[in-house]
């Protein structure tokens, strides 16, 4: 385990290779050092994997310890690794889902005057995320954290050129950096509480020295999901998401989509235990994970940019996982989490293929009877719609379900109710996206129509293979068959304090298979009506969706328009901070502090010019001064 | 062991006068000779500072490589040098920075190159003088004589427009701050002469006379004031962006790498250990005038059109974190601002040599004139990129570590200042890539920028060396935190031992507060 550095280290290489030589290397062989140490570093933790098997259950969990990175007083921080089940997940999958990404770019880039650019970005992506995931202690995580956040930043501004793509870029750093701030100060408080940022010894004296629902507690665990809130995009810190689709779109499948923005769901999963001791955190938790859910997929009905749908779906599907972790369900928080990565990145890599075919073409109100021509790509993505529909067998059926059955087995019946309703709504705009793209009358400008081709084969190998996952990843957790639970299994080690503090049945103890099968009817049920509305909208009456929005005409400018959340935040706090900048500038700053400080320098410049009218240069005058003066001096003396 | 008898500290002062004397004997058409000769006289320092670095043992808390001889006896005027922890970094920050300073001056400056390099040499040596001098009356020599070559090199090489105005600026804002500083070194002096009987200007015999709470806390202001302006703190900034902007290059890299840290260094060095009570009954001010620095620079960064000028606001909202780490009184936040001050020193002065580079090529410090220039300039370009997140504090690079390490101690004793000093974090990002943004992203708009060319060797080999130590200090800060350890441990021990004497409590904001009551309540 002690090599368990490589891991990281591989893309990192890989980063430093493409950003020092790149531009001097020809262009296959810069796809072949990024895809490579991607590659490789899937191996090695494919390794990790078998070697952390071997262990018995309760003992897979390992810490390499390198170096101290900081120390001032009592205060240590190492840069150390914290292998256990919950991060072996997170490292395949961003290895797994990273690799066929990089692999995917190969095609997608191909023409891109900034190709070793972006593969050095990636690979820098790629290490940071696993440093993210891998790290034993808070700070380690944060380091992660604020590096993919640097990636985020660089790669969502790629094109720089675009004014709309460098603005999307410094919002997503900004928006990320409030919840850094949030996050910080987290780390602050669990330092000064618990004398230590190491995971273990965390949660261990947490255990010891809180009851439940104490003060301190709740607020470390808010604090680091304002940080949350930040990375995963949920209510009132997502406005980044969405604008961070100016980013290439192999981009938005790993970081926006697959990855980093799940980083909030791990690290509350991380830290199940604190969580547990938590109520009140915890409540709030499911609260905005479901608040988001259901808010960005009523976004997503209206939205005509292929991207912005996946985008508002993804932050409604980050809101899932966090409802599942805030009911106490981090198992299915994080199962949710991996299937969502491969069908999100799959939709994602889909849409640009699509995009790719139609030269850059985004609006899906002009595609439309691409089935023909892009079979794979329309295969693959139906299956993608499928799985985050939540249709059986697919992946996101397991995941979602497992979501909404605990949510409800938790007590919270409204919370159920609505993420019920949002998995609904995510049928219907899913399949609108279908149906618009693939189905009925090309609408295309012809222009682009006469160019339309399949992706070449590096784009299509990933997009199978990310469908297959779509469709077999959910088959390692099902639940109500005896050894189903597999994934679950794996995990339950990771969160067994959680579960006790939590009194959780946690999987072990089976509710009637009766309920839990027909919760499972009503989900298929929901999800298929989303289905066939979406069919009788967009496919029999293509003139029903127009008629909808000018009959709902105020709410279908609501949606349209995100809520006028953007122009609400800019109103509210960009300008007035921009003018308070200005006139305090102005007024402050120029008039007052340097006003008096001039105002000094002219004041003895004027005094001296009155005092310099003695100095005549006359002696007479001088001795007449001197004579008076030593005339008051007498007197002065006399007079004591 | 030899290092004990050879004067290495002297050495290591005064070698850039024998670079100056050199010059003097160089012909002044002789451009070569005289940037080689000030090269390596520069380089021979900071070999010798390695020297120093290596030889210093950090698990001694005194100060090491002494040097004492008696210099104006019958005043008690010692020549005394040595260096402990702290001032050790800030000599290494500044011998590192001179070899630096003389190639990024290599082309830039077109008239009076002689004079030029003459001033930036005897420059090096006051600055050198103030870190190592531990004689209150050699401290202060070095410390003003340090101002006039500085002021020259805005004077003579600064921008046409505005240069009197600024260098007057500077010189009398600093010179007025010193006199306060002057008198209190004087009452100082005579204080210990009643009590003890002897005359010295020594710091190390000054130290050891405990002064009563009322006299401190004139002299606390006294030196405070001096400092303050150095530093700059709010509200007496106003003379730090007229005198960036106005700055040559290389002025601008030297004042805000090493000059500033002056003030900073001087709270650490005098303010803290000579006036412990005084230090904590003056905390809450000092941390709310850190606070107000902190947002207040960084709110006037967002509106600055001029980059200089922006820059210099930022430094007033980075040393602003600098006083609130010393003034937490914790060994995280005052370790945090002492390896603050390298940083800012090294990603600061890196702006400025870049800001430098790219007005050398285009003639203007307007944010408005850029626009698109990754394109033509993709090296310079990453360099920016990789100061500005430096300044912002990325993790992994330098920043990130002491602006940490400041607010977990600010956290400590108060959450809520390391609340308003984290707002800091997040606004500094958003004037700092809104600059960049402006800068570098976007379309090439102004046509003179088209056929910008890209960094020569020579300038990526002078930015290679502070690039290597922002990472160096991002990923492996130990390496520096460990020698200042010891010496910041033991200042604050007399601040916290007083702390505890005078109120027998430990928190020193219990005691600021109690002390505050005290004076106004009775």
């Amino acid at each position: 385990m002690e090599t368990a550095w490589v891991i990281p280290a591989l893309p990192f290489a890989g980063f430093l290779i493409n950003g020092l030589w790149g531009r001097r290397l020809p262009k296959k062989f810069v796809g072949w050092i990024a895809c490579g140490a991607m590659g490789l570093a899937f191996l090695a933790a494919s390794r990790l994997l078998w070697i952390l098997l071997q262990e018995t259950p309760t003992g897979r969990f390992w810490e390499p310890v390198y170096y101290t990175w900081i120390r001032a007083g009592d205060f240590q921080v190492d840069v150390s690794f914290l292998i256990d089940p919950l991060s072996m997940v997170m490292i395949l999958v961003v290895t797994g889902v990273g690799f066929l990404i990089h692999v995917y770019s190969i095609g997608y880039m191909h023409e891109d005057p900034g190709y070793p650019r972006y593969f050095a970005y990636l690979n820098l992506f790629a290490s940071a995320m696993l440093l993210l995931v891998m790290a034993n202690n808070l700070l380690v995580m944060f380091v992660g954290w604020e590096g993919v956040g640097l990636c985020s930043y660089l790669l969502i501004g790629f094109w720089y050129e675009k004014q709309s793509a460098s603005d999307a870029g410094k919002k997503a750093f900004i928006v990320n950096r409030i919840g850094d701030f949030g996050f910080l100060l987290g780390i602050f408080l669990t330092f000064w509480t618990f004398g230590s940022l190491n995971f273990r010894e965390i949660f261990e004296a947490a255990l010891v020295r809180f009851p439940t629902g104490d003060a301190v507690v709740v607020g470390i665990t808010l604090l680091l999901f304002v940080g949350a809130m930040g990375k995963s995009a949920q209510i009132p810190l997502y406005v980044w998401l969405p604008d961070a689709m100016e980013g290439p779109t192999p981009v938005s499948a790993l970081i926006h989509a697959a990855t980093m923005v799940t980083a909030g769901v791990y690290m509350v999963a991380r830290c199940s235990v604190l969580y547990a001791l938590a109520p009140f955190s915890m409540g709030f938790v499911a609260m905005i994970g479901c608040t988001t859910a259901v808010f960005a997929a009523s976004i997503g009905l209206v939205q005509n940019d292929i991207k912005r749908v996946l985008a508002y779906s993804t932050v409604s599907q980050l809101g899932y996982m966090f409802l599942g972790c805030g009911v106490g369900a981090f198992v299915a928080g994080i199962f949710h989490l991996m299937t969502h990565a491969f069908f999100k990145a799959l939709l994602f890599l889909g849409a640009g293929s699509v995009i790719h075919a139609l030269s850059g073409e985004q609006d899906i109100q002009r595609m439309g009877g691409l089935r023909s021509k892009l079979p794979v790509t329309f295969a693959t993505f139906v299956m993608g719609s499928l799985a985050i529909a939540g249709i059986f067998p697919f992946a996101g059926f397991f995941s979602k379900d497992e979501i909404l059955f605990e949510t409800l087995m938790s007590g919270h019946w409204v919370l159920y109710g609505l993420a019920l309703g949002g998995a609904g709504l995510t049928a219907f705009y899913m399949f609108r996206l279908v149906f618009l793209t693939f189905f009925g009358e090309s609408r295309m400008d012809p222009h682009a129509a006469h160019h339309v081709h399949e992706a070449p084969r590096t784009m299509a190998v990933p997009l199978m293979i990310l469908a297959a996952l779509s469709l077999t990843g959910g088959w390692v957790q099902i639940p109500g068959i005896e050894g189903g639970r597999v994934f679950g299994a794996f995990l339950d080690p990771v969160f067994h304090e959680a579960s006790q503090l939590l009194g959780h049945h946690g999987g072990a103890t089976h509710p009637p298979l009766w309920l839990e099968g027909a919760l499972m009817g009503v989900s298929v049920a929901v999800a298929l009506a989303g289905i066939f509305l979406a069919y009788g909208w967009y496919m029999k009456d293509p003139q029903r969706p127009v008629r909808a929005a000018q009959k709902f005409a105020r709410a279908y400018r609501w949606l349209f328009h995100k809520y006028y959340v953007d122009e609400f935040y800019q109103a509210t706090v960009v300008n007035p901070l921009k003018q308070a900048a200005e006139s305090t500038h102005q007024w402050v700053d120029r008039r007052f502090i340097d006003g008096a400080v001039d105002g000094t320098g002219s004041a003895f410049r004027s005094l001296s010019a009155v005092v310099r009218r003695i100095q005549t240069g006359l002696v007479h005058h001088y001795a007449l001064s001197v004579l008076a003066g030593a005339c008051v001096l007498l007197l002065f003396v006399l007079a004591l | 062991m030899e290092s004990l008898s050879f004067p290495l500290l002297s050495f290591l002062v005064f070698l850039p006068l024998v670079g100056v004397l050199v010059l003097l004997f160089v012909d002044r058409e002789n451009e070569a000779v005289q940037r080689w000769t000030a090269l390596t006289v520069m380089g021979f320092g900071f070999v010798l500072a390695l020297f120093v670095y290596g030889g210093f043992d950090p698990e001694n808390v005194g100060f090491q490589f002494e040097e004492q001889y008696a210099w104006i006896p019958g005043l008690g005027i010692s020549y005394h040098l040595g260096v402990d922890g702290i001032s050790l970094l800030l000599v290494m920050l500044t011998a590192f920075l001179g070899p630096i300073c003389v190639l990024a001056c290599w082309t830039d400056i077109r008239s009076r190159l002689k004079e030029f390099l003459v001033c930036l040499l005897l420059l090096q040596t006051g600055m050198l003088g103030v870190f190592v001098s531990l004689d209150l009356v050699l401290f202060y020599v070095f410390w003003e004589v340090m101002l006039i070559p500085m002021a020259l090199l805005i004077l003579i090489w600064g921008h046409p427009a505005r240069r009197v105005y600024a260098a007057v600026k500077f010189f009398l804002y600093t010179m007025a701050g010193s006199v306060f500083m002057l008198v209190g070194i004087l009452v100082l002096y005579f204080y210990q002469a009643r009590t003890t009987g002897t005359l010295s200007f020594d710091l190390t015999n000054i130290a050891e006379v405990p002064l009563p709470f009322s006299l401190q806390l004139w002299l606390f202001l006294a030196f405070g004031v001096a400092f303050a302006i150095k530093v700059p703190m709010f509200p007496f900034h106003t003379w730090l962006p007229d005198a960036h902007t106005e700055a040559p290059t290389v002025g601008s890299v030297v004042l805000a790498a090493v000059l500033l840290k002056m003030g900073t260094y001087g709270f650490l060095r005098f303010n803290l250990p000579l006036f412990p009570e005084a230090s904590v009954f003056f905390m809450p001010v000092m941390i709310a005038l850190a606070l107000v620095g902190i947002i207040y620079g960084a709110f006037m960064c967002l509106v600055q059109k001029d980059l200089k000028r922006l820059i210099a606001f930022s430094s007033v909202s980075h040393l602003g974190f600098v006083i609130l780490g010393i003034f937490s009184f914790t060994v995280q936040g005052v370790q945090g601002g002492v390896l603050q001050m390298i940083n800012h020193g090294l990603s600061t002065g890196a702006l400025f040599l870049l800001v430098g580079m790219l007005y050398e090529r285009r003639h203007t410090r307007m944010i408005a004139d850029f626009g698109g220039l990754s394109t033509p300039v993709p090296a310079l370009t990453t360099f920016f990129m990789i100061a500005t997140l430096a300044s912002i504090g990325l993790p992994g690079l330098n920043g990130f570590v002491g602006e940490f390490l400041i607010l977990l101690g600010t956290f400590h004793v108060k959450p809520v200042w390391a609340v308003l000093g984290a707002t800091g974090v997040i606004l500094a990002a958003w004037y700092m890539l809104w600059m960049v943004q402006r800068v570098f992203y976007g379309r090439v708009v102004h046509e003179e920028n088209r056929g910008l060319l890209d960094l020569a060797p020579r300038e990526i080999g002078l930015l290679v060396p502070v690039v290597v130590m922002m990472v160096w200090i991002g990923v492996a800060p130990t390496t520096f935190l460990e020698k200042s350890e010891p010496a910041v441990a033991h200042t604050l021990r007399r601040v916290q031992e007083s702390v505890q004497t005078a109120q027998g409590r430990n928190a020193p904001w219990a005691m600021a507060c109690a002390a505050w009551d005290h004076l106004t309540g009775k």
